[in-house]
Formats: structure tokens, sequence, C-alpha cells
């Protein structure tokens, strides 16, 4: 029989405790590029309403994690990703905005926080709409692969009701781990997620 | 909108299992449930696009992108490859990242205590993009194998982290690059944590003696293989059809 040829994908290994050297080295303790990925997706031009995100992430103890690194990935404010492959042709670019960003949970108090603006909804498979969310990959010393969870707000209730992954989740107790609950503070937005790796109140992760 | 590049099925018995008691920090960092699996949305065969104007002209040489009053102290090797899909198809533009320690096994981070000294010429890391073939290169000094807080006289493996970021965050993946020859990879359970042989192997850069730089570097060969995307053979039922 011919063999089939596909490569098989590059195992995943652990980020390990150093892994702000080479993702963030300001939070290692040094400077080195001129240009660093950070927390604020947003600048002055970038159109939608802005929002903060906060959290902690917390082990099977119930501790914070205090050396994981977080990224994002999001729609624009009208519900569009900033990439080729997103084909919603009626809905506008925005220049002003990649939707990406990365986050190092602080060495003391375990917080972390992103600078964003909140996402529009973006059309799903059999072209249902999902609603509004934040993709979000973890990773540290101790996690072996990155896990991938969404982060849904808790005001968008009644476009989770109809969320075609938030249904996929059987238990419906579990659902609410993924729902962002808003706060204001001052001026601010803020939407506070935390994760739990493991135990009472377990992150649902996915398997994309 | 008509239908989107699905990624193949992720195939978990080439990556390590969350748990694995031989690496005591994943006992309490390791999901008890099952993840949910999901057919693939614009979410996650979407993902960020990176820019050359992003890094800067030295971000691929270690040697010389902290280099302060002199240069770093150890062997000077280049490390270089290809990064590809499931497919064996090129991924061009990937963003490919990098940290180590420095020669003598120390990391420059605020949190590593280890006897070993710093290299005041030495930062640890860099990054660059892939070219239109998925090529990409850097230049660095070997780095060390050191001791780590698992058993007492447990040792890391001399190793380079490599994060990459390809077309879809659902591609988004960390690991480590290990050196051919090296005696401490068969007894490091953070590599043996990946249970397969094959797809331990596939860590391990081999000596690359065409591609060394006469009278001044060895270089090593290490290839990188992202998830694939299914064909678009017969259309049932994809991204709507609205």
């Amino acid at each position: 029989m011919m063999p089939l040829s596909y490569l098989p994908e590059t195992p995943s290994q652990t980020a390990g405790p150093y892994v702000h050297i080479g993702l963030a080295p300001l939070a290692a303790g040094f400077e080195i590029f001129e240009n660093n990925f950070g927390h604020v997706l947003t600048q002055p031009e970038t159109q939608g309403q802005r929002i903060t995100l906060e959290g902690r992430v917390f082990d099977g103890s119930g501790t914070p994690i205090r050396d994981v690194l977080l990224e994002i990935w999001q729609a624009n404010a009208h519900g569009r990703y900033n990439h080729p492959s997103d084909l919603q042709q009626h809905k506008p670019l925005d220049a002003a905005f990649r939707g990406w960003g990365r986050s190092c949970s602080d060495f003391d108090t375990g917080l972390y926080r992103f600078e964003t603006v909140k996402p529009g909804a973006v059309c799903g498979r059999d072209g249902r709409m999902m609603a509004p969310h934040i993709n979000l990959w973890i990773v540290a010393r101790g996690i072996n692969l990155g896990l991938h969870t969404r982060l849904y707000f808790a005001d968008e209730a009644a476009a989770n009701q109809q969320d075609p992954v938030l249904n996929l989740i059987e238990l419906e107790v579990r659902r609410k781990t993924l729902i962002a609950q808003p706060e204001r503070r001052g001026e601010e937005w803020v939407y506070r997620f935390d994760i739990v790796i493991q135990g009472e109140g377990e992150t649902v992760f996915f398997d994309l | 909108m008509s239908q989107i590049n699905e990624l193949y099925q992720r195939n978990y018995e080439l990556h390590p299992p969350v748990l694995v008691p031989e690496y005591k920090t994943s006992v309490l960092r390791s999901p008890k449930n099952a993840l949910i699996s999901l057919q693939n949305s614009l979410s996650e065969i979407t993902g960020p696009v990176f820019g050359q104007h992003e890094l800067g002209r030295l971000d691929n040489d270690l040697i010389l992108n902290y280099a302060k009053q002199g240069l770093p102290i150890g062997e000077r090797i280049i490390v270089h490859g290809y990064v590809r899909d499931e497919n064996g198809l090129p991924m061009r533009n990937a963003l490919v990242e990098v940290w180590q320690a420095n020669a003598g096994g120390r990391y420059r981070h605020k949190k590593d205590q280890y006897l070993a000294p710093i290299d005041p010429n030495f930062g640890g890391c860099g990054r660059v993009l892939t070219d239109d073939n998925g090529y990409y290169f850097f230049r660095t000094i070997k780095p060390g194998p050191y001791p780590w807080r698992n058993r007492v006289n447990d040792w890391r493996p001399a190793h380079i982290h490599f994060s990459l970021s390809g077309d879809a965050f659902a591609q988004r993946l960390i690991t480590q690059m290990y050196f051919e020859g090296d005696p401490l990879i068969a007894s490091c359970p953070i590599v043996r944590a990946i249970k397969n042989d094959d797809a331990v192997r596939t860590l391990i850069a081999g000596l690359d003696k065409t591609a060394s730089v006469q009278l001044d570097s060895l270089a090593y060969r290490f290839d990188l293989v992202l998830r694939g995307y299914r064909a678009t053979l017969f259309e049932n039922r994809l991204q709507g059809k609205a």
C-alpha cells in the first residue's frame, strides 16, 4: 500500500517558568526589543467600546498561578477578524485594530489584564451567529499543551442563549465558567474573567 | 460567506498529556475534565498577522542583540529550518519566537536563581518571520544544561524554547528544541512527557555540518510542523448556506 505522506505536527512542550524571556522580556526584567507585544490592543483611532479584561488563573489548590502567559484573539467592534480568511465582507475592517494581545499574570497578585474593545458578533458555522466572544490561549510551567478557551459577556445574555458553542457544552453548570462579569470602575468598564485550570468550577477548555 | 478552511483534527497522541506525575508542576495545573471538541469556525481558523516592520534588524541574532561590551561566551551556532503544515506546505510569515539559557545554563530572568552567572552580553531571546518558503534562521550561543527543582537531581538537557504563530489561532504552538547527542534527553521528565518516541525524535535538532559557517559557527537543523488544512472536497454544511 502507498504510505500516507502527512507530516506529524510538532509535539508541544511546556512554556516553562521563563516564558517571559522570549514572549514578554520586559516582564522578565530586561529591555531588548524596540517593539514589544503587549496587553493593549487599542490605539486612539480604534473603533468600538473600550473595555478592560482582568482576572486570575487558579491551579487545583485554588492558588493563583503567577507565571502564566495569556494571549487573546478577537474580532473587531463590527464582528470581523483582521485576517484574510474572514470573508464577512459586509462588515468593515478596522485598520487600527489587529485583535491580538499578550499578557502575563503579575508575579505578586496573579492578575492579568488586557485593554481592548468589545467584539461584535461573528458568523459561525451553518450561518448561525455566535455571541460576541474573545478567544484565549493559556500557557505556563506545568501546562504541557496550551489551553484554549473563550470569554463571553454576561451582558449579552440573549446572544449567549443562542450561541452554538456555549450550547455544545452539555453540562449547563459549566457554561457559566466562560461568562465574564462586567464591573464599572469610574470611567472604565472592566470584565472580570477568572480561569480555573483544575478542580471546582474548572473552566471549560476546547479541543479546536 | 460560503465556506472556511478547516484544520485537521489534532492528533493528541503526539503531544504530552495534561497530567504527567513525573513532571510535578503538572499535577495541579492539569484540567480534570475532558476538552470540549469544536468544529472550526472563523474564531479558530483566523489569527494575528505579523509584519517585518514590527521586528528589529538584530531580532534574530542572539549573539549581537544584547551584546554590550563584547560578545557572549559559548559555542556560536546557527539554528535554521522550515516551518510547514501537515500537508507539507510552507508556512509563510509565521512568527517564530525563541528563548533560552546562556552557555552556563542560566536564564536572564528575575526568577532564575541558579548559581551559574548571567552573561552580560547575552539576552537569550530572539524572533523571526518565516519567508515565502517557510524558512527561518537565527544565530545564537548553544545553551547549557541546568538543574531544576523537580526531583533533586533532575537536569534539563540543553534546549531552546520555540513559540510559533501561524495563520490560525488554533495552530498556536510552544515547544522545545533539543540537540543531537545530548545524553540528558533520555532522562528528562519534560521530554518523557511525550509518550511517542517518534514524536520525541522530531524535537531533536541534528548537527548540520553542511550549513555551518566556516571558521565561525556550527549549524543545527530544526524543522517544525503546524496543523494543516483539510482540502475542500465535497462540502456538507460548512460555514453557512446563507
